[in-house]
């Protein structure tokens, strides 16, 4: 059984990924989170904007929007983090000094936020006109129909959509080390990259891949869990109830003769 | 067997509708024209019912009454003053829809479907337009559900939540559009009866309907509509039992 404790000493030794662990959980996994949800924030908001572009009524706002997600959305995300991320390093610098977090960060938003524009795009879309149509009929402006009923609806019926946005940044924020990253900036890939080169082993990298899938996979599950809860509704079942019941429970006083006694 | 409305009259709300006139207005989609030269005028505090067979515009006429759908030509004058001349939703403010598929909010309580606009439109606070629209929930008899979400209630029930976020705007015209059509049979006669109370009680009513005895018994005037034009209006009586035209006389024939 040589080939098997040969697999189980590159992958699965179990001392390397002790002595890992301790890092991965306070440097690794503390600076994935905060890249993916800094990243899945900024997306949100720039997604939305880019949504609201998209289906606005003027088209100097949606070809602009159309351009911006084709653009972000059909780069290679490591491509997107090397030119912003060393493009903009000079300026980065000034304002906010030399981790290259800042610029990770937003080239992540940027590429996320091109894909949640069109998230969000098509579940505002998919919201019935009537909704609109009621809004206005009620003398709403279009921008209080949208805010208050429309964009509201839409977002939620997208809700599964994001969460597996999300989990797409959390596997992209890995990229940032392109950037070159000090010791306490390591990302989970980055220390357990950095301790298999040091080891000779591959067991820290497959301890950061369990972290990874620690994040990853809890989440798919419970999006999997509310999506077939909307889809199939959150009504009980309720035993049959005659439209008659509620026609007898109209009947206060008589007295429009609309019906049959003329 | 006796029909009654869920519309006490008792209770001293009385309207005050506005007259609507419509002169020559026409009306396109694109190139082609839906709505031609349409004129009608409906006094204030009647009902006029339009009917006519699909595809005759009826839908298109309310939609540009309140301008949800500009019209190409023509002017629609409320309270004697033109529409196109106003902002729309200033006209909104004054002239209520009601749909055929209800509209409600699906995440918003019968309660907040009525106060969302009395809020956010006509500006009263919280608490004054949550008691508004308790009080109009009251009026179409659905005080208890008002709780209740869009989905937890009836068609029947979900149209009277309709009518009361409409009433509560206080409109001086009332359009209704098709309002039982997609309600169960034995609903659509507790909506009709809260429709004729309004009537009743001064509201100014230009009502879509396929309901013939609700047109004949409540409508002032009725007008039928066919390929965008008006074909023949007057009293109910006289259209329903001495129709004129062919056209009428046919489409008499095939819903009755």
């Amino acid at each position: 059984m040589d080939w098997l404790d040969n697999i189980i000493t590159t992958f699965f030794d179990f001392d390397a990924m002790l002595q890992v662990l301790p890092q991965l959980f306070a440097v690794g996994l503390v600076n994935t989170l905060v890249i993916s949800i800094w990243a899945t924030v900024i997306g949100i908001v720039l997604g939305m904007v880019i949504a609201i572009m998209g289906i606005s009524p003027s088209r100097w706002l949606r070809i602009p929007a159309r351009i911006y997600t084709d653009i972000f959305r059909g780069l290679p995300a490591i491509l997107t983090i090397l030119l912003i991320g060393q493009g903009f390093a000079r300026f980065s610098q000034q304002v906010f000094g030399p981790s290259p977090y800042p610029l990770g960060i937003l080239a992540l938003s940027l590429i996320a936020s091109a894909y949640m524009g069109e998230i969000f795009r098509a579940g505002i879309q998919s919201v019935d006109r009537g909704q609109l149509e009621a809004c206005r009929a009620l003398g709403m402006s279009y921008g209080k129909a949208m805010r208050l009923v429309v964009v509201p609806q839409g977002v939620r019926r997208v809700l599964p959509a994001l969460v597996n946005q999300f989990i797409a940044i959390v596997k992209d924020s890995s990229l940032v080390y392109f950037l070159g990253l000090l010791v306490s900036e390591r990302e989970l890939f980055r220390v357990g990259q950095d301790a298999a080169v040091l080891t000779g082993n591959l067991s820290p990298l497959v301890a950061a891949g369990l972290f990874y899938l620690a994040i990853t996979v809890p989440l798919t599950h419970l999006v999997n869990y509310f999506d077939n809860r909307f889809r199939t509704g959150r009504r009980k079942a309720t035993p049959p109830k005659s439209g008659l019941d509620e026609v007898e429970e109209q009947n206060p006083t008589p007295m429009l003769t609309y019906g049959e006694n003329s | 067997m006796t029909y009654t409305s869920p519309m006490p009259v008792t209770d001293g709300h009385f309207y005050a509708g506005s007259s609507l006139e419509l002169i020559d207005l026409t009306m396109a989609y694109g190139d082609i024209d839906v709505l031609r030269e349409v004129s009608l005028t409906v006094a204030p505090g009647t009902t006029t019912c339009i009917i006519g067979p699909s595809g005759s515009g009826k839908s298109t006429l309310l939609r540009g009454v309140n301008r949800l759908h500009e019209p190409k030509s023509g002017d629609v004058r409320l309270a004697g003053e033109s529409v196109l001349t106003q902002k729309p939703d200033a006209v909104r403010k004054r002239i209520g829809l009601v749909f055929q598929h209800f509209n409600l909010f699906p995440d918003h309580t019968a309660e907040q479907n009525v106060a969302l606009a009395l809020r956010n439109v006509k500006g009263l606070s919280k608490a004054e337009s949550m008691r508004v629209a308790r009080e109009r929930l009251d009026e179409v008899g659905l005080a208890e559900r008002a709780d209740h979400r869009p989905r937890d209630l009836s068609g029947g029930q979900q149209q009277r939540v309709a009518i009361a976020r409409a009433l509560a705007m206080e409109p001086e015209v009332m359009l209704f559009d098709e309002a039982t059509s997609a309600l169960d049979p034995e609903l659509v006669k507790g909506v009709l009866n809260l429709m004729a109370g309004l009537a009743q009680r001064g509201m100014t009513m230009l009502v879509v309907t396929h309901e013939m005895g609700f047109a004949r018994k409540v409508a002032d005037q009725v007008v039928f509509m066919d390929e965008g034009r008006v074909v023949e209006s007057g009293k109910p009586g006289d259209l329903f039992d001495r129709p004129q035209s062919p056209r009428l006389q046919r489409f008499l024939s095939e819903v009755l």
